[in-house]
């Protein structure tokens, strides 16, 4: 698993102002003996290092073992350059289509009430308790040559299993909950009297949504599209099931990963996916960013 | 504007909020809706915004159907409990927000809109506030940007939901007066819901005074206070004492003793007998009408209280009178109780 596809769960807001719990001349009670607190950190720290830290810099180390040119070779070959394109293309429909489902979807949940509401909230996160590569077996078995919906996607003349549509479907499944799970608890708590303040001024549907309901969700929108897009690019288990594997037409970056280290292209597999690690880098950078945001914007009230 | 409600209705699931409410309101009025939560006075001043449709009945604005329109075609100013500010905007955006929405010939170009979003940031005296955040205002001030956002689309009417209600009590008194003396600057037809009478007493022209769906009584603040028309209201404003009774054959009786009291035309049957605490007076046991032992004294600020326990109907039961400051008197006491003004009422319960 890359970094880009580890699921990131955002951490609980740090607590602020605890109160010390103090005795006597200002000595905290909650307090262990240094060797203890070293002990535990030192812990933490061997661990991360060992588990996430390593393999980080294995990434890297293995990339450039042949060299700067061999590096640029790997990720300027052809098969490269279209798995590259590929899974930006797929990463770019699967983020608007979640971009626009997720805000849909929170919305009717945190502004409305209806028959159905419960079950729709726990369909939600179905994708985070599915195995990817179940996901994928399901889509074959529904969509393929010879699964339920087969016949009629041949009479309509498709196939979207092996090609791309099949790609982009099971990646908008996986990366579904990202961002009606950021804006369905903030949406609830939000409420609805602002939307009515706004067209009771006189405001449209449409104004009020751009005017005042976007704006108040911006920043957890943002945050929603950021994992869903890591998760997109990263991306293996249910892809593999549905992509024909064609070298420059159905491969993406992780696929091509596997197939370049199963040929024994250890520096190219390498070099592709130091792609996917400084993306999940930068991914984490951007996520530490907009914490920072969200914290603020929930503070504000 | 005038507003005209007349035979609303209102259900949700199995709760009747409002039952076939029918009520005048004159132009320029400032007129309150108190009542306890749960009386239907938040469902109806929803209604009469189009924030809320009624099962049944009409509303009308100077004498125009007013249902056939959406909340954003009836130019209300609508003042929400918690303010509802846009937490995104600044004083200033959330005041001009109204007038950036409008469509067509209406909208006016930007330095009109600058004008008056400053002249009412003036009007509310928070001028000096206008590019703060929400988050950064006090709850006195996010009342006062509430009600010059709403006052901005120059409304034909002023709605406010319990408008004092998140504040503390100095402000809010603060907050009272000032908005008195608001509406008589800018006197737009004003409708307040509250469930503080005190509120009401002081603010408001008229005082529409609602229990469970229904309107108990309209009238002036010093007659609903003065001359409640029905037992509840005699309750929900200002203090009471409930004193027991029976009205047999036109006259008054707890238990077999005839009380020397009017029974004020009420039929035969169970009574209560409602009176302010500062109207019954403390009197000698074997004269008054009702009499008991002080359970327990209490003082606070001017006012001095006893629990007086006496015999009911039904057992025993404790009224509270109030004690002139310097009168000597000691828990354990026996009193007697001699209600100087006091209203009848059927009782409601059995």
């Amino acid at each position: 698993m890359s970094v880009a596809e580890a699921e990131f769960i955002r951490p609980l807001p740090e607590s602020k102002a605890v109160p010390k719990l103090s005795s006597g001349q200002g000595k905290p009670v909650l307090t262990e003996p240094a060797w203890v607190r070293y002990l535990l950190t030192a812990i933490a720290l061997l661990f991360i290092g060992l588990f996430i830290g390593l393999p980080l810099v294995i990434v890297f180390v293995e990339a450039f073992r042949r060299g700067w040119s061999t590096y640029l070779a790997a990720l300027t070959m052809p098969d490269t350059v279209s798995a590259i394109r590929l899974t930006l293309q797929v990463t770019a429909i699967t983020v608007v289509a979640n971009l626009i489902f997720g805000l849909a979807a929170a919305w009717a949940i945190a502004k409305f009430e209806f028959r159905g509401k419960s079950i729709l909230i726990s369909l939600i996160d179905l994708p985070f308790s599915v195995s990817p590569v179940v996901v994928g077996l399901v889509f074959v078995l529904l969509l393929g040559r010879y699964g339920l919906l087969g016949p009629v996607v041949q009479d309509l003349n498709l196939q979207i299993i092996f090609p791309t549509p099949g790609i982009v479907l099971v990646t908008i499944f996986v990366t579904f909950p990202f961002v009606a799970r950021e804006l369905i608890p903030l949406m609830q708590e939000q409420g609805t009297a602002e939307e009515e303040a706004a067209i009771s001024l006189g405001a449209s549907g449409l104004s009020t949504f751009f005017r005042v309901t976007l704006p108040n969700v911006k920043w957890a929108l943002l945050y929603g599209v950021l994992l869903s897009n890591a998760r997109a690019v990263g991306e293996f288990g249910a892809v593999s099931v549905v992509s024909g594997h064609i070298r420059g037409e159905t491969n993406t970056v992780p696929l091509h990963i596997e197939i370049l280290y199963n040929e024994y292209q250890f520096a190219a597999s390498f070099a592709v996916a130091s792609l996917l690690a400084l993306l999940g880098l930068l991914t984490l950078i951007a996520k530490t960013l907009l914490e920072h945001r969200l914290e603020g914007s929930s503070n504000e009230h | 504007m005038s507003i005209d409600i007349v035979g609303v209705t209102k259900r949700f699931k199995n709760f009747t909020a409002l039952d076939n409410v029918s009520l005048h309101i004159n132009g320029g009025e400032l007129v309150a809706l108190l009542g306890p939560s749960g009386s239907g006075k938040t469902t109806l001043l929803r209604i009469i915004a189009g924030l809320d449709w009624p099962d049944a009945g009409e509303v009308r604005f100077d004498g125009e159907d007013a249902l056939s329109r959406s909340v954003r075609e009836r130019n209300v100013g609508f003042v929400f409990q918690h303010y509802a500010l846009f937490r995104h905007l600044t004083v200033f955006e959330n005041v001009a927000f109204g007038l950036r929405v409008r469509r067509g010939p209406g909208k006016l170009p930007e330095a009109r809109i600058q004008e008056r979003v400053n002249e009412l940031l003036g009007l509310v005296q928070i001028d000096w506030l206008a590019e703060r955040y929400p988050a950064q205002l006090s709850g006195g001030q996010r009342q006062r940007v509430a009600l010059a956002r709403a006052l901005a689309i120059s409304p034909k009417v002023l709605l406010l939901d319990e408008p004092f209600g998140a504040l503390d009590a100095k402000v809010r008194k603060e907050l009272r007066r000032w908005l008195r003396h608001l509406h008589e600057e800018v006197p737009v037809t004003s409708v307040l819901v509250t469930h503080d009478q005190e509120e009401a007493l002081e603010l408001a022209d008229r005082i529409v005074v609602m229990g469970r769906g229904k309107i108990e009584q309209v009238g002036s603040p010093g007659d609903v206070y003065q001359n409640p028309a029905t037992a509840f209201v005699h309750d929900f404003i200002g203090e009471t004492v409930a004193l027991p009774g029976e009205v047999r054959g036109g006259r008054l009786y707890l238990k077999k003793n005839a009380l020397a009291l009017d029974s004020q035309g009420v039929p035969d049957g169970p009574a209560q007998i409602l009176a302010r605490p500062h109207e019954v007076d403390l009197a000698e046991p074997d004269t008054a009408p009702f009499s008991g032992r002080v359970l327990a004294l209490r003082t606070f600020g001017p006012n001095r209280r006893a629990d007086v326990q006496i015999a009911g109907p039904d057992g025993n039961l404790v009224v509270e009178a109030s004690v002139p400051l310097d009168r000597k008197i000691e828990v354990g006491a026996h009193v007697g109780l001699l209600p100087q003004r006091y209203r009848v009422f059927p009782a409601a319960r059995a």
